[in-house]
């Protein structure tokens, strides 16, 4: 991404509350125009306060957000034309959903015609259309979350910030919203700013992901690149299943390494990706699906592991096994009708150099 | 049932129809227009009631008829000495008019009659009347009371006039008290409803004193001024024993009864509520009276109706602090309950009271709707 082309741009943002701990800690992040960045990252990880020192109800203890190439920093939240949605939606239970939705456009002063006819649309596109009159306590959760949706969207703001704004729905609701949201974004193509926990759902919906942990981007992303070449332990553990194994670089071969695992297991080949010397100690991170079972192959990485709990999900089989000491190793084996095996069984494990990442610790 | 046996003591009057129900059904009779006396025969029922009624009935009635006219007590009082006396000696009179003219002769005055005529009913609304000082005339009409004896109209304006006022001042204060209890992080606002509360658990009578002690004319607040010069020393201000005196301690007093109502509906409004506002475009003024204010409506209206029914009725301060010019209405029912020991009013100023109750009872309800009300 070049510096031009980013259309909010964190730099070198610190934030303290206390003066003394950093919840935020160095941010840079360049979010291109029309771009959908999720946040991602457990609770307290400082992606929520990242979030709010965008729409303006925190300010940066050090460093600069630009918005559109403008600092922002100094212009109060009422004037950043940034759409939001909470995470208990904040709809005004005292307005009716139009009402609501009618606000950000009275205190612009636009006319009441165009007023009606902005905020009709708006439901429309959440297919709320019917429900104006309503209050928000007559609407049930997901439909309090679509005018939540359109209430950000309806004053044409600049970028949309959206905090955790499916945490309080169920399952279902959630992945159906979540493609919701997806779709307006593709069809208005506002840029948006996403926080949350959920992994999937930043997957889901995601153009970019940036993982936080502690204050500090792990690594910010495309969905495809963060699951399958994650380049820290913690972003390999955060997102999707991971299988760890512990162990010691004996030797560095250009982009590959040679790893002694623990208490004398074998060696494994793996991609040398956040290791620098020989001697350094490793967690080398494998999916799941990319373990071969049965291999006959005689290819690097051969070992073979003890199946302590099988599983049936339908479409594939989750064993669970103890592979070189480490009994939480997962498998997945797709339900092909041939696994016959039982637990307690051995199996013959194999997996490819390019599909184990030796990651710090 | 307190309530029912008191608004029915208002319009009571049929205690004194047990002592002269003869008199009275000979009193019916009389044709005012004709005769400028009652008849013969009204007087020997008189007469005759008196010397064989029962001592402490006929004193209660005498209470009863001096509320209608004074003077009646001593009238009766003296008649009956000379009636016994009659009665022991066998003297009984061949005229009975002519005797108890003879004995007294205010018998003569007709004006005594009439006001017997107001009691001769089971039922009566003279009290109502008398609460709001009118009385009645010979005929029974509804007329003003004399000028010096009207006290009621002026103390009822003067009563909501102080209820409104104190309830004002109670939301103006209190607002911003319960938005920082609301708002303030817990270690503060605790300590801020520990100063909240500390005055609700004292003695209402330590504090209406205290205040008296801080307004009066050598009290704190006029030395501290003096000291500062803002006043000068024959400029004390006299904020104590007259209506100004009776709104600060009231509104000291009922203060809490708004803020904690207030503070309970503030404390679940979102946070994000004022902040969602701003990041529409609303100014944080714009947004706390669009968003926030009506938000607060429940918990205003269950303490501006707290506050107000309360001061409304409010008795021990104002009859403390309020002086002669700032004595409410709660004052004279208490008055006339133990000292006058005229029920039948005290009954008739307590239902005119519940009365404006009902009303803006009915009123807020018709305004605001009372399922928006909120305590807690």
């Amino acid at each position: 991404m070049k510096q031009d082309n980013s259309f909010v741009q964190f730099k070198k943002i610190d934030k303290s509350y206390d003066g003394e701990v950093l919840v935020v800690k160095n941010l840079n992040l360049d979010i291109a125009k029309g771009e959908f960045v999720t946040m991602l990252g457990p609770s307290g990880s400082g992606k929520t306060t990242t979030l709010m020192m965008l729409a303006g109800f925190e300010t940066p203890t050090n460093g600069e957000i630009y918005l559109d190439s403008m600092p922002i920093s100094k212009i109060p939240p009422y004037e950043r034309e940034i759409g939001m949605v909470f995470q208990n939606y904040a709809l005004f239970p005292h307005m009716t959903v139009q009402e609501n939705l009618a606000f950000p456009l009275e205190v612009r002063k636009i006319s009441k015609s165009e007023t009606k006819e902005k905020v009709q649309k708006a439901l429309d596109m959440v297919e709320l259309g019917n429900f104006g009159t309503r209050f928000p306590a007559q609407l049930s959760g997901g439909q309090q979350q679509r005018v939540a949706l359109a209430r950000a969207l309806v004053f044409e703001p600049r970028l949309v910030l959206m905090d955790e704004p499916l945490g309080a729905l169920d399952k279902n609701l959630r992945e159906q919203m979540q493609y919701e949201i997806k779709h307006i974004h593709d069809r208005i193509g506002i840029t948006v700013v996403y926080v949350t926990h959920d992994q999937s759902e930043a997957l889901t919906m995601s153009n970019r992901i940036a993982v936080f942990n502690d204050g500090v981007v792990q690594q910010l992303s495309t969905p495809d690149i963060l699951y399958e070449k994650p380049e820290n332990s913690f972003v390999a553990k955060f997102i999707g299943e991971n299988n760890t194994l512990n162990g010691v670089v004996k030797e560095i071969n250009g982009n590959v390494c040679t790893v002694d695992l623990e208490s004398g297991y074998g060696s494994v080949k793996a991609l040398k990706i956040n290791v620098d010397n020989v001697g350094d100690k490793t967690q080398l991170s494998i999916r799941p699906e990319r373990v071969i079972i049965d291999s006959t192959k005689s290819e690097a990485n051969n070992f073979s592991g003890t199946i302590e709990e099988l599983i049936y999900l339908g479409d594939h089989i989750r064993a669970r096994l103890d592979v070189c000491g480490n009994n939480e190793f997962i498998v997945k084996v797709p339900n092909e009708g041939s696994f016959s095996h039982k637990e307690g069984d051995k199996l013959n494990l194999s997996w490819n150099p390019d599909d184990v990442r030796a990651l710090d610790i | 049932m307190p309530i029912g046996d008191m608004l029915l003591r208002s319009v009571d009057d049929s205690q004194i129809n047990t002592v002269f129900p003869k008199t009275f059904e000979e009193y019916r009779k009389w044709d005012k227009s004709k005769d400028e006396l009652p008849p013969e025969e009204v007087y020997k029922a008189l007469f005759q009631e008196l010397a064989s009624g029962d001592k402490v009935k006929v004193g209660r009635a005498l209470t009863r008829m001096n509320y209608s006219k004074s003077g009646w007590k001593s009238l009766i009082k003296k008649t009956s000495r000379a009636i016994k006396k009659a009665v022991k000696k066998d003297e009984l009179p061949d005229n009975y008019k002519e005797f108890l003219i003879e004995t007294n002769e205010k018998w003569a005055d007709p004006t005594y009659w009439y006001a017997m005529g107001q009691m001769i009913n089971n039922t009566t609304s003279i009290y109502y009347w008398n609460a709001i000082d009118r009385t009645f005339d010979e005929n029974l009409n509804v007329v003003q009371q004399e000028e010096n004896r009207r006290v009621y109209v002026q103390t009822w304006i003067k009563t909501l006039k102080v209820s409104v006022y104190v309830t004002a001042f109670c939301l103006i204060l209190g607002f911003p008290v319960a938005h920082l209890l609301a708002n303030l992080p817990l270690r503060y606002s605790n300590l801020l409803m520990i100063f909240v509360l500390l005055p609700f658990w004292t003695s209402l009578l330590v504090r209406t004193t205290a205040w008296i002690v801080m307004l009066q004319q050598n009290g704190v607040i006029n030395g501290v001024l003096v000291w500062l010069g803002i006043i000068s020393e024959e400029g004390r201000l006299s904020m104590v024993y007259n209506e100004t005196g009776t709104l600060i301690a009231m509104t000291q007093i009922l203060l809490p009864f708004m803020i904690l109502p207030l503070y309970s509906v503030m404390r679940v409004i979102p946070k994000s509520h004022m902040r969602a506002a701003q990041n529409l475009g609303a100014k944080p003024a714009m947004a706390f009276w669009k968003v926030y204010l009506p938000q607060t409506i429940p918990g205003m209206s269950a303490g501006g109706l707290l506050v107000f029914v309360l001061a409304i009725g409010y008795f021990i301060t104002p009859e403390l602090v309020g002086g002669k010019d700032g004595k409410l209405i709660g004052s004279w029912i208490a008055y006339h309950l133990k000292t006058t020991l005229n029920w039948g009013l005290t009954a008739a100023l307590g239902a005119i009271l519940l009365g404006f109750m009902l009303i803006f009872y009915w009123l807020y309800n018709k305004i605001v709707g009372i399922d928006n009300i909120k305590l807690g």
